[in-house]
């Protein structure tokens, strides 16, 4: 058994797309039109071939007070792995992404947290030690 | 007046607790933080291992002493230290004004 999908509850698919694209930087996986939504998932361009992000509607009535009752509190739905928090951090904020946690080094590893513009927010997270090796 | 909250016995209450003046350590190296922060920085770097309903508590009870305050942005909430009610206590015995003056 392993992780092939991860999902994340957004408000609008297409919005959606092109954050998770074009600011984050992941790469359409699937997309395919089924009943008013879509099979829409995005992955890593680092691993193709790896975990599926699926863009799933949040059009269920018991996800936005879920979703809300999480920003409120500053949780994140999810983490994703980056090379180096601050550098990500930098760049981000330059596209003009809202980041409600700069960055803070936290044991081992340095976390931050972004509004992914569709009703989450999204950890990032880098070791403290980089070490290719 | 918010000002007048923090005079009181809330304060000291709030201090004699070594989580809530971790609280305030964290909140003193950067303002505006998370729930969900300041809960991480109590785990990772105190192996403070309480839940975030305590948490949630000692804030309640940072925030009645008026050593906290929380404001909303849009969809998010955020914690910010007020040294306000420390600043009492200093006027009161360091500075030697008469508390009077204060209310």
């Amino acid at each position: 058994m392993k992780v092939n999908l991860s999902s994340v509850y957004v408000d609008d698919q297409e919005k959606a797309l092109r954050f998770y694209t074009e600011v984050l930087g992941f790469v359409k996986r699937s997309d395919i039109p089924l009943g008013a939504d879509r099979w829409l998932t995005v992955v890593s361009p680092e691993e193709p071939d790896g975990t599926e992000l699926v863009l799933e509607p949040d059009s269920h009535p018991a996800v936005r007070p879920y979703k809300e009752a999480l920003v409120a509190d500053g949780i994140p739905l999810t983490s994703f792995a980056v090379d180096d928090v601050r550098e990500e951090f930098a760049r981000l904020s330059e596209l003009g992404v809202r980041f409600v946690q700069e960055p803070v080094e936290m044991g081992e590893i340095t976390v931050a947290v972004l509004d992914d513009t569709c009703g989450n927010l999204i950890q990032i997270a880098s070791h403290q030690t980089q070490d290719g090796a | 007046m918010p000002i007048v909250a923090g005079m009181g016995d809330e304060v000291f209450k709030a201090l004699a607790d070594p989580t809530r003046r971790k609280i305030l350590d964290e909140l003193a190296e950067r303002q505006g933080q998370t729930l969900f922060e300041i809960c991480s920085r109590l785990s990772t770097k105190h192996q403070i291992g309480l839940s975030r309903q305590a948490i949630s508590q000692h804030l309640a009870v940072l925030e009645a002493a008026g050593l906290v305050e929380t404001r909303r942005e849009g969809r998010y909430k955020f914690h910010d230290l007020n040294t306000g009610p420390l600043e009492r206590i200093t006027d009161r015995w360091i500075r030697r004004e008469p508390p009077e003056s204060h209310r």
